[in-house]
């Protein structure tokens, strides 16, 4: 393991200023990940910058309803918050089917948005892996890929991002709050993630230096019926094969709001805006489901070893959306 | 002895509970003698060919690093048994993850960073690491001891033709990882020529004498410690890398050394459970009696090693039938050596014999219950000798009652709870019984306490909690005042903690110590003893290790229900039961412990555990506890275990017959028949995780 330099900020300004200052900075929040692959090698930096007792723990909510959560905020204390748990039950519940109740207790918001891939290869220093070190080559592609993407993925990369909260949020349309060198600005949950393309190296859309300061939910989907539903090898403490979250919003029979974001599916969350499209307006039929989701996967591309996770996708999916359309909207507050 | 004592069968608490759960338990890798440096080995990074060259230079320059070993500079060793201990002797990579150097440093920290520094240029060979039951390298073993090879009765293959009844199928087990607890570590010191050792292994004495021999020494000049042990599962049955070049870096630094192996090096060097494919071929008459059975079982090895999964085993054992062929194959190929994992050969061999059964019963129409009970034997198939406690229609019967069977629908899908089919299986089990010569010491002090000596070894059993038992029936006193000295191979030797031979093997020799003590006592007519105490020594050779003219086996009875979710392909276990005829329970508690461990790791099996052998890079995909699953709380429900009391005169003086694997034999076939049961569709590789079932469920509906 190198050695690096720990710097502890005290404000978000220090905490930009000193990751600005110094190359090779990482932001450390709850370390489940980025502590990881610093002992795997994968991660050198020169200098962490410890982030995570900055005054960004809390759950606020506005008065246009919407809900803001601090970046620092522990993954336990955001699922059993009753906010989260009265209007966004998605997010609670993604966040309950991720990792062990120890590693909830330290990961952070932030950090859950920038955890990394658990592909094999990118995780092994024998292996090549075009993400870890661009130009390698990819790993999977020669070896086993059951776990890896099914859309979006590129010659270059077929690695999913491993993170359950990201999929709620995409779903919830959050937005990530982000301070960097230039001042603060804000992208879409369901943007902030890249498709790997020839450049897998870069995981997200955020500008060196930039640090998540915060997400907010929006008073648009708050008491929405809404769910997670992941399915994995084993009952708990292990990465998705696939998972959705939906939003469902029927009024008069017809369907009016619905947002569905697939989980272990693609290098960042996958908002399946065509099945969205599809849906609004209709009746919430299992026909109008099926027809919807199969329209979102049909431009899937399994690899050698993963074309299960078309037909578990397109099952979980369903049975979420068929679910939710029976069940009576949660009360707004 | 007085009727009134009986330590034995008692659910005594374990003696170091309260150490382990305090963190006072010191294992192997939590001894820090003074100066003690740190070692972090190299893995190969090809599948398969030569170092060409080492350069140290960007290691050593690593601030704290003291040594970069690689077999261009470490010392020479003896040439080993096990091949698998001649490390950074030459220049050969026989598998992806073979240590090629060796960095020893300050610190930790130091070490791993020096040990990513090391550049190896290789030259790399052409690798093949992939099982097919139709390689032309496949070959059948010699049978070293009645277990692999091939053994054959009648005329197996005219038999199973003529019959009116067939079952001809395939079964899949993928490569499994022992993933004990505490991964394998070892600190090493020599002082004055004298080697000391804590190592993490399930027999010190073997590990020494190997040391002893590996840097030709005499046996006494080493000692080995394994006080604590966080578990083995057959991976630490034999002394492993490790702990060799935890003593050479110790020799060439003059430093103690602290080797402690990260676990994403295991799968690659501390062995595994090979992959099998089990061809079964299994022929009944219209009553239900088998006629023939024909088990072929495909299995690796390393090109260094020969080690065979002796899948077929116990399908000597199992079932009478006038024509039989069992056979073992082996193809050596490009991949870390395979060994010992829990009842090795008979959980994959019986996970499928015992689904091909079911499939057999399902043929003819008949319970798989009764199919087994219609298929009973007084008499070992293969050996033609008696058994000398057999029970297991007790059990299946003693497991069908307390599990509800004669309330089951025997049909497939009979039962639907939404998207959930729930279903019904079960498996029958059995291991061997084994015990190996055992040394022992019992001594008796004048304050009327007791020490028993004996190199045993403590894997998380209660082997130090079962020995005080014995000796304190033996020599007629409460157990409270014996006190237990085992994990030293400066103690009487032993053999180690694996087959399912431990107590039987250590036990035998701390009864007979005991017994000859309490003889000398009673001949001393009360007279008070010397200061220093009275001994009497124990040697099982040749009485542990004798023949009998009985078979002897441990059998047992596997009972599971399943929910499998339609949607998802998740499998769910509802409940799992075993009834076992094992002899004498010499502890209740930590008995129980043992079978529902193995049942768990049953279920593993089954349901969750594999491991990919990568064929293009030649090693396992799932190199960690994130990618190699085992079972987690949520995934193990209540689980019964049961004993039924079995009094069997031929085993040993304690009556016992190994408890510490027939947990794990028949539970995946238990799970699976009841998968089949719940949704009318037979898998037929493991492990049954989601991707495999739903697609079966697919292409079945």
């Amino acid at each position: 393991m190198k050695p690096f330099r720990y710097v502890r900020a005290h404000s978000v300004e220090e905490a930009t200023a000193a990751h600005a200052g110094r190359a090779a900075s990482r932001y450390l929040g709850g370390g489940t990940n980025l502590v990881d692959l610093m002992k795997l090698g994968v991660e050198r930096p020169e200098t962490l910058i410890d982030v995570s007792r900055l005054d960004l723990d809390g759950v606020e909510e506005f008065s246009d309803g919407s809900v803001r959560l601090g970046a620092t905020v522990r993954n336990s204390d955001l699922a059993a918050h009753p906010l989260i748990r009265g209007r966004y039950p998605v997010l609670s519940q993604a966040l309950l089917s991720g990792a062990s109740g120890q590693l909830r207790n330290a990961a952070t918001t932030g950090g859950n948005l920038l955890q990394r891939t658990r592909c094999p290869y990118f995780q092994d220093l024998g292996k090549p892996c075009n993400k870890r070190e661009p130009g390698s080559g990819c790993g999977a592609r020669d070896g086993v890929s059951r776990d890896h993407a099914v859309l979006g993925h590129s010659a270059q990369c077929v690695a999913t991002h491993p993170s359950d909260m990201a999929v709620a949020l995409a779903a919830l349309d959050a937005q990530v709050e982000l301070r960097g060198p230039q001042g603060p600005r804000t992208l879409p949950a369901a943007e902030f993630h890249r498709l790997p393309g020839d450049r897998p190296d870069r995981d997200t859309e955020l500008d060196h230096g930039e640090l998540i300061t915060g997400v907010v939910l929006p008073s648009s989907a708050a008491g929405l019926p809404s769910a997670y539903r992941k399915v994995r090898d084993r009952a708990s403490y292990a990465f998705a094969l696939a998972s959705v979250a939906v939003v469902l919003g029927v009024e008069d029979t017809r369907v009016r709001t619905v947002r569905i974001a697939f989980g272990g599916l693609a290098h960042r969350p996958w908002r399946a805006l065509r099945a969205e499209e599809a849906l609004v307006g209709q009746e919430p039929t299992d026909e109008a489901f099926l027809r919807a989701i199969d329209t979102e996967l049909s431009e899937a591309e399994p690899l050698r070893d993963n074309a299960f996770k078309v037909p578990l996708a397109r099952n979980i999916a369903c049975d979420l959306l068929r679910h939710l359309a029976a069940a009576p909207a949660a009360p707004t507050s | 002895m007085p009727d009134t004592v009986k330590a034995l069968g008692a659910p005594t608490e374990r003696r170091e509970g309260p150490d382990k759960v305090t963190g006072t338990a010191r294992y192997a890798a939590e001894y820090r003698p003074d100066g003690c440096a740190y070692a972090w080995p190299v893995p190969a990074g090809i599948a398969r060919g030569k170092v060409t060259a080492v350069d140290d230079t960007a290691a050593l320059s690593v601030p704290g690093v003291i040594k970069v070993l690689s077999h261009l500079n470490a010392p020479r060793l003896a040439e080993p048994d096990d091949a698998t201990l001649a490390v950074l002797q030459d220049e050969r990579v026989p598998h992806r993850g073979w240590y090629v150097a060796l960095v020893v440093a300050d610190t930790l920290e130091a070490a791993r960073e020096g040990a990513g520094a090391v550049r190896i240029d290789y030259a790399e060979e052409d690798h093949d690491v992939t099982l097919r039951t139709d390689h032309p390298d496949a070959y059948v073993p010699e049978d070293k001891d009645g277990t692999s090879g091939e053994h054959v009765r009648g005329d197996a293959e005219a038999a199973f033709e003529s019959a009116p009844v067939h079952v001809d199928v395939e079964y899949h087990v993928p490569p499994l990882h022992n993933h004990p607890m505490e991964p394998h570590a070892a600190t090493a010191q020599w002082q004055d020529g004298q080697l000391t050792v804590h190592d993490s292994s399930q027999g010190a004495t073997t590990v020494r004498d190997v040391l002893a021999a590996l840097f030709d020494l005499p046996a006494d000049r080493v000692t080995v410690v394994s006080e604590h042990v966080g578990g083995g599962f057959g991976s630490k049955g034999t002394p492993r890398p490790h702990v060799v070049l935890a003593a050479m870096a110790a020799h060439v630094t003059g430093r103690p050394v602290k080797l402690a192996l990260p676990r994403r090096q295991l799968p690659a060097v501390v062995g595994h459970r090979s992959p099998t494919v089990h061809r079964l071929r299994l022929a009944a008459q219209d009553d239900a009696t088998l006629l023939s059975v024909i088990h072929e079982v495909t299995g690796y090895t390393s090109r260094i090693k020969e080690f065979v999964e002796t899948g077929a085993a116990a399908t000597r054992v199992m079932y009478p039938s006038p024509h039989a062929r069992t056979t073992h194959r082996v193809v050596p190929l490009d991949v870390p050596s395979p060994s010992w994992m829990r009842a090795p050969g008979e959980a994959p061999g019986m996970y499928a014999l015992e689904s091909a059964m079911d499939e057999l019963a399902v043929e003819l129409g008949v319970d798989p219950v009764h199919l087994r009970l219609r298929n009973d034997t007084d008499t070992e198939p293969d050996s033609a000798k008696p058994f000398s406690s057999r029970h297991l229609a007790e059990c299946l019967e003693e497991g069908a009652r307390r599990f509800g069977w004669a309330e089951r629908d025997a049909r497939p899908r009979s039962r639907v709870h939404g998207s959930v089919l729930v279903g019904s299986g079960v498996a029958a089990a059995t291991y061997p019984v084994n015990a190996s010569p055992s040394q022992a010491v019992a001594h008796a002090f004048p304050d009327g306490s007791y020490v028993v000596r004996v190199n045993a070894t403590d894997i998380g059993t209660g082997a130090r909690t079962v020995l005080a038992q014995v000796a304190a029936d033996a020599l007629g006193v409460p157990v409270e005042r014996v006190r237990t000295e085992i994990g030293s191979s400066d103690l009487p030797a032993a053999p180690l903690a694996g087959g399912s031979s431990g107590t039987a093997s250590w036990g035998w020799a701390v009864h007979e110590a005991c017994a000859r003590l309490a003889e000398r006592l009673t001949r001393s007519g009360g007279k008070e003893l010397p200061p220093e105490g009275i001994s009497a020594r124990a040697d099982t050779a040749g009485t542990a290790d004798a023949d009998s003219d009985y078979a002897r086996h441990a059998f047992g009875a596997h009972f599971a229900e399943v929910g499998v979710d339609t949607v998802t392909g998740e499998v769910r276990v509802r409940r799992l039961l075993g009834v076992y005829a094992a002899g004498r329970i010499l502890n209740a508690r930590t008995a129980r412990s043992q079978f529902v461990g193995g049942i768990v790791m049953g279920l593993g099996m089954a349901l969750t555990e594999g491991s990919t052998m990568d064929p293009a890079f030649g090693d396992f995909t799932e190199s960690d506890l994130a990618g190699y699953h085992v079972p987690a709380h949520a995934d193990v429900p209540v689980i019964e275990a049961h004993w039924i009391d079995e009094e069997d005169p031929h085993l040993n003086p304690m009556g016992s017959k190994g408890i510490g694997e027939i947990g794990i034999v028949g539970t995946a076939a238990a799970i699976g028949n009841a998968v089949y049961h719940a949704t009318g569709v037979r898998l037929r590789e493991l492990p049954l995780t989601p991707d495999r079932v739903l697609t079966a469920l697919d292409a079945g509906a």
